[in-house]
């Protein structure tokens, strides 16, 4: 017994250096288009992000929170979360301080209306020129003050081609009694109420509690056929074939894309959720001329470049989807053109009141099943 | 009730100091934000609101009272097999008991999901045999069974622990006044063994009212339990006065249950946890 315990304590040893040595590849950027100091060498960036949300120097991609040590000397404490509300909440608590978030837009309004973002340098921002204009000025920051936008997706329909006929062209599949115990709808309330009202044409952001009633009855049938409500899951699920037909965000469809030949993809023709996630700094942030540094390195073409093909969601930044060797250049997915372009809505943040209502709702729903 | 020495004092006082700032403290937090609204300001709303949530409290009482009878029945038969074992096969039955406690909760669910997928494991095999495919997962069979899986080894041990202590000689002595089989089970064992069975119920009882990933995951985002509505309320509504008020009952329920346990398991001496 001792004996193979000092074996494997030995291989171990052995292991461990060559296992650091190979992810210590690439840890820097070639030729950074701003220039940065190393002034606030030795300070710490507390950086919020969701999930899997950077490239992180895996599979040999770029490590761009080493990258950005190494050129500037900051310390990156990264962090991360899985929900907008989750991240709101630690926020909000006040507990903790932030340096870089990364919410999404109705998340960022409300962050906004509740005075809890400084506005940005942007003089200091010297790569926000890269940003497409079209992901400038949108409602939730109507005059750039707040925000830098970080991604851009989309939500669509993922069907697997051998079990379903023919090419769906709406959301009303998602209630067809043919895929019964073959469909998957979201776990979690906004985007799958959002599902509903886009199929009988409600505003997606009403203030009504009515719409919201109408959209729940929707839903209610739809229990009869569904397998079940998915977030993470809807990939084993989808890559392993056993369900047919699940909404999910279109940059994640490439990943089970390369995990299952079979599957396909459509924007639904009554319209879909698009949604842009931006960086952000929090009213209570300690070090704000890091945070700008972090932000505007997010940006360099090479980081930049290296997020959007680890994460496979669009990138707003022009040096990106301009770039003929990116692996999703010219993707009509993830860059849908003037024509194939999918009718979009934007999530507003809801009136409290009416967030309690349809979160209750939403309780009934699953309830009902 | 011994009088404790200046040394016993001593030895406990970290102890409860710890109770006291992890356990006590926390306790009366949670009792603040039941009884306050999201501003501060005392409010009786989160109570009142709890009876909305009656369907979910019953499914939740429902679901893991189903998982502690199977964890008892079938942990009892093998806690006294086990008991009766050389000491070298008891050690090594043990051992596979605790091993799926080595791992985390989360991981053991999501092998399960992979398992009893439409195209998991089971359905598979069963495929091959020109059976099924069976509707596994996303079913109430399948977060009971999730239950019955992570806990049943609280089941075990307990049992197993006082099972262990009746002597051979009590059994031979039962069998030679006459008292065999069933009898032997009913007057003999099972009494000296009520100890254990209280403690595991409980210590099944528990967990499974309170879980929320096992039904999340094993349940296909169908069914609501308790523990995924407080979930659902801190992380998703930021909502922790409500959280709390539907934690609070939670607890209630728990020290309910567990004063019933005490309650049934009499006066022995050997209540092992309760």
């Amino acid at each position: 017994m001792k004996k193979l315990l000092s074996i494997l304590l030995a291989v171990l040893m052995a292991a461990v250096p060559v296992s650091l040595s190979s992810c210590g590849s690439n840890t820097a950027i070639e030729s950074p288009r701003a220039t940065y100091t190393r002034d606030l060498a030795g300070t710490t960036v507390n950086v919020f992000n969701w999930g899997e949300y950077i490239s992180d120097g895996s599979e040999g991609s770029l490590n761009v929170n080493k990258a950005f040590e190494a050129l500037t000397g900051i310390h990156v404490n990264y962090s991360f979360y899985d929900s907008n509300e989750s991240m709101y909440g630690k926020l909000k608590s006040g507990a903790v301080s932030y340096d870089v978030i990364i919410p999404s837009d109705y998340m960022i309004e409300r962050l906004i209306k509740e005075d809890m973002l400084q506005p940005l340098d942007y003089a200091k921002l010297t790569n926000y020129d890269l940003i497409d204009p079209q992901y400038k000025n949108l409602f939730f920051d109507p005059d750039n003050t707040y925000s830098v936008p970080y991604n851009v997706g989309l939500v669509g329909l993922i069907y697997n081609t051998t079990m379903v006929e023919g090419t769906p062209d709406s959301w009303a599949i998602m209630w067809d009694e043919k895929y019964k115990d073959n469909i998957l709808t979201f776990d979690n309330p906004r985007d799958a109420f959002g599902i509903a009202q886009f199929l009988i044409g409600v505003d997606v952001n009403s203030e009504n509690k009515a719409d919201w009633d109408a959209a729940a009855e929707k839903l209610k049938e739809q229990n009869k056929v569904l397998q079940g409500r998915v977030m993470d899951q809807v990939f084993a699920k989808m890559e392993g074939g056993n369900a047919a037909i699940a909404p999910y965000y279109a940059g994640d469809y490439h990943v089970m894309k390369s995990n299952n030949p079979d599957l396909a993809f459509v924007y639904p023709k009554e319209g879909t959720n698009i949604f842009v996630d931006s960086a952000c700094v929090p009213k209570n942030a300690v070090n704000y001329e890091a945070a700008l540094m972090y932000i505007n390195f997010l940006m360099e073409p090479e980081v930049a470049l290296a997020n959007a093909e680890y994460i496979c969601y669009a990138s707003p930044n022009t040096a990106v989807a301009n770039n003929p060797d990116y692996e999703f250049y010219g993707d009509e997915i993830l860059y849908p053109t003037e024509e194939s372009r999918p009718v979009c809505e934007y999530f507003h943040d809801i009136d409290p009141e009416i967030r309690s209502y349809y979160e209750k709702l939403w309780e009934s729903v699953i309830l009902d099943s | 009730m011994k009088q404790r020495s200046l040394l016993q004092r001593i030895i406990g006082a970290p102890y409860v100091l710890w109770a006291a700032i992890f356990i006590v403290v926390p306790l009366f937090i949670v009792a603040y934000y039941s009884f306050t609204d999201p501003n501060g300001a005392p409010t009786l709303a989160n109570i009142k609101n709890l009876g909305e949530y009656g369907p979910i409290f019953r499914d939740s009482i429902l679901y893991s009272l189903a998982a502690t009878v199977i964890s008892l029945v079938l942990a009892y038969p093998f806690a006294y097999v086990m008991s009766r074992k050389r000491e070298k096969t008891q050690q090594i039955m043990m051992v596979l008991v605790m091993l799926p406690m080595w791992m985390s909760l989360l991981i053991l669910t999501y092998s399960w999901m992979n398992i009893l997928e439409r195209n998991g494991i089971i359905n598979t095999l069963l495929s091959k045999i020109g059976a099924g495919p069976l509707t596994l997962i996303g079913t109430p069979g399948a977060v009971i069974f999730g239950m019955v899986y992570n806990y049943i080894p609280y089941m075990i041990l307990p049992i197993y622990s006082v099972m262990a202590k009746i002597e051979p000689s009590v059994l031979e002595a039962a069998e030679d006044l006459g008292s065999g089989g069933l009898s032997k089970l009913y007057r003999v064992i099972l009494p000296l063994s009520m100890p254990g069975v209280v403690s595991g119920i409980t210590m099944v009882f528990v967990p499974s009212v309170s879980t929320f990933y096992i039904s999340q995951k094993l349940g296909d985002g169908k069914i609501l339990l308790v523990g995924d509505i407080i979930e659902r309320q801190i992380q998703a509504q930021n909502n922790y006065n409500m959280g709390a008020a539907l934690s609070l009952v939670l607890m209630v329920i728990i020290v309910l249950s567990m004063a019933l346990m005490k309650l049934f398991a009499g006066d022995t001496d050997e209540n092992l946890y309760v």
